[in-house]
């Protein structure tokens, strides 16, 4: 009898918790942040986190005002897990809303399954062309681009340069196709030859024998991770760097730079941000990023620090009611934060209107290679896919 | 298609297919001697190549730094013999399987706390960066040209080590009948740790060649794992020279697939199929040569399994 009633007192209790927690839970905020941790794409997993914790850091870990909690998840490059890890913080941890991800396909995975519990994503880094255009959504927002705008960039500057004769290479999956698609939307001069190559592919030798064959003017690539650190070693290996200028987008970057150093130098990039974009919120994120993790951050990096300096505003326009869910998407959509891109504005499909810029790989003066922007290609770009959303604001 | 691109097309099948014989070489030993399914090949494959990069960026030296990346990972192949393996001999192949995949994670979360997930910095020192002109506007890089005479010299130490050495009869007389070697008084252990240990370094031999060309990265070894599984299954379970054979053959048909059928496949069809089908067929090469082999020999080319 008195343990039945203790049990009976017990669950009470729990009962009070319960029904007590709503209280507690707007006093605090919970963000799952997904990602890439494991396997080698981990480093992009990496620098994510690292520029999200710096921005808890810079914001005193309180975003928004309010006792900040960050859930970060690894989805493995795997979209089923990372749709787990997504329902895992909904249901388990209670995040109030879900960021990060890099991948285009765990994106497709997870932006449905989180939407559909009236919760936002914020997309940190993938930006699939359907999420653009016709399955756009009201509840996802995202800091960082359509996945074929930084290709676009690369052809409208090929172009105005009346490049002809380009040879253009990328592994055989679904971004590869994408990317060269976007290129060839602004690039009109000739092609010499397009080459899809095995996705993780390793040797590309025989690719660069049969390109040098075929005498180009120029190449354009997109090799992402290991396989672009193989490729531009290779590359300059077969001494090719001097006679033919090498242009890529996602290929050469501050993940990947550590690993090529000499190698990068006279490499040519499209992307709307750099470390040495000259901004005053980026140089700050830039010098303190530097100055805790003892690296140079990447553009994924930055997105992040945007990311989470994104929800801080909307946290305090809805002043901390951030089951207001529609007042904190009409907060974010004003973009109306120092964002380390500068000031820019959002589309109807809630992807940014931004530059792009071109970078080459030169010496900087530290002695270390680096990636410097070289002019503006694009001035406050849209993606190609906006008109198919239906959404009004 | 000139005869030169032709040429140094096959020069590039070549140097793959020597890369993919040191891989396999060692394999092939260890599954056709200790009857051991050994997927962590390629995880000595990656510390062979770690091993190599951080001795010469220690020392300042390339051909120290290969030697004692070298000397790295046949110690390491030994140690994880003797550490791990030495159990798993008289467990079927499954348990094999698991252990070695669980060696796999091991290797490469070791390798991602020790140096970090990023790729690491890899150059080659000035004397081989040039290239060697091969015919007029043919040009062939001189790291590569090493890669080839590299892997042959090995070959040609290997067909002398197993066909005219003792301990090269051991390693025969093991690979096509285990039980009876140890019935008559052979160190069976020994000699499984030596063959272990031998097999690791000349996959850590791959894998610091490979250092400069590729990236070096925490999970490298599973991206030539599946190719070398291939050349053993073409050139027959515990044969050197089927591993040897094998692998040119894998290394010529992959490379001048990628090279050539395309274009080749556009002259029969319409170039836009072809500009479809090239890709996707190229890769699927490999498979369909061992597809055939399978069919007309399941043991292989040259398999040294005593039935």
């Amino acid at each position: 009898m008195f343990h039945n009633s203790a049990k009976i007192l017990v669950a009470g209790a729990i009962a009070a918790l319960i029904a007590s927690s709503p209280v507690t839970a707007q006093q605090k905020l919970k963000i799952g942040f997904i990602t890439t941790f494991s396997g080698p794409v981990g480093v992009i997993g990496k620098h994510m986190k690292d520029s999200v914790e710096l921005a808890l850091d810079h914001l005193g870990r309180k975003v928004g005002g309010l006792e900040t909690e960050m859930i970060y998840g690894d989805d493995q490059f795997k979209p089923d897990v990372g749709l787990q890890v997504a329902e895992e913080m909904m249901k388990k941890d209670q995040v109030d809303l879900v960021s990060g991800i890099i991948w285009s396909n765990v994106m497709m995975a997870v932006v449905p399954a989180v939407t559909a519990t009236g919760r936002i994503m914020l997309g940190t880094n993938a930006g699939p062309s359907p999420l653009a255009g016709s399955q756009c959504n009201a509840l996802f927002v995202s800091t960082s681009w359509s996945n074929d705008q930084s290709p676009e960039a690369m052809g409208k500057f090929m172009q105005d340069q009346n490049i002809n004769d380009v040879y253009v290479l990328a592994p055989n999956y679904q971004a590869g196709k994408d990317m060269v698609a976007g290129f060839k939307r602004y690039y009109k001069g000739r092609i010499v030859e397009e080459i899809y190559t095995k996705l993780g592919q390793q040797d590309y030798q025989a690719e660069i024998t049969q390109l040098r064959a075929k005498n180009p003017k120029a190449i354009f690539a997109f090799y992402p991770g290991g396989m672009g650190v193989q490729f531009v070693k290779q590359y300059n290996q077969a001494g090719l760097r001097s006679q033919i200028p090498l242009y890529t987008v996602f290929t050469v970057d501050e993940t990947t730079l550590p690993a090529l150093k000499d190698d990068a130098i006279g490499q040519w990039e499209a992307r709307f941000w750099s470390p040495d974009l000259k901004i005053p919120a980026s140089q700050k994120y830039v010098a303190d990023f530097r100055k805790k993790f003892g690296y140079t951050p990447s553009y994924y990096g930055a997105q992040s620090y945007d990311g989470i300096m994104l929800i801080d505003a909307a946290v305090r326009a809805v002043k901390g009611n951030v089951k207001d869910t529609k007042g904190m998407i009409a907060a974010m959509r004003k973009a109306d934060f120092n964002s380390i891109r500068g000031k820019y504005s959002y589309n109807v499909n809630n992807l940014p209107i931004q530059n792009f810029y071109l970078l080459k790989g030169v010496k900087g003066s530290s002695g270390e290679v680096e990636m410097q922007i070289q002019k503006t290609i694009f001035e406050n770009h849209k993606d190609s896919y906006f008109q198919d959303c239906k959404m009004k604001w | 298609m000139t005869f030169g691109l032709v040429f140094e097309q096959l020069l590039n099948g070549v140097q793959f297919g020597v890369m993919l014989f040191l891989m396999a070489a060692g394999l092939t030993l260890v599954f056709g001697i200790m009857n051991l399914v050994n997927l962590a090949h390629g995880s000595l494959y990656m510390v062979g190549a770690y091993l190599a990069v951080a001795a010469t960026a220690w020392t300042g030296n390339f051909a120290l730094g290969a030697a004692l990346g070298l000397a790295g990972a046949l110690l390491v192949g030994m140690v994880v013999e003797v550490v791990a393996l030495r159990t798993l001999y008289e467990r079927d192949h499954l348990d094999q399987v698991l252990a070695t995949f669980g060696l796999i994670l091991f290797f490469n979360e070791l390798v991602a706390i020790v140096w970090g997930r990023a790729a690491l910095y890899t150059s080659l020192p000035a004397w081989l960066q040039g290239h060697v002109e091969l015919f007029t506007g043919s040009r062939y890089p001189v790291y590569r040209g090493l890669v080839i005479v590299v892997g042959l010299l090995v070959a040609v130490a290997l067909w002398y080590v197993v066909t005219r050495t003792r301990i090269g009869m051991l390693v025969r007389a093991g690979a096509s009948n285990r039980t009876m070697v140890a019935a008559l008084g052979v160190n069976i252990r020994l000699l499984y740790t030596v063959v272990f240990g031998f097999g690791a370094a000349l996959a850590g031999l791959a894998g610091l060649m490979a250092g400069p060309i590729y990236a070096v990265q925490p999970g490298m070894g599973e991206l030539i794992l599946i190719q070398v599984f291939v050349v053993i299954v073409i050139g027959g379970i515990g044969s050197i020279r089927g591993a040897l054979v094998g692998a040119l053959v894998v290394g010529i048909v992959d490379t001048l697939g990628r090279a050539f059928l395309k274009p080749l496949l556009g002259s029969v069809i319409s170039p836009p199929a072809a500009e479809a089908a090239g890709p996707a067929l190229a890769s699927m090469l490999i498979y369909l040569l061992m597809a055939v082999v399978l069919a007309v020999r399941p043991e292989g080319l040259f398999s040294s399994r005593g039935s």
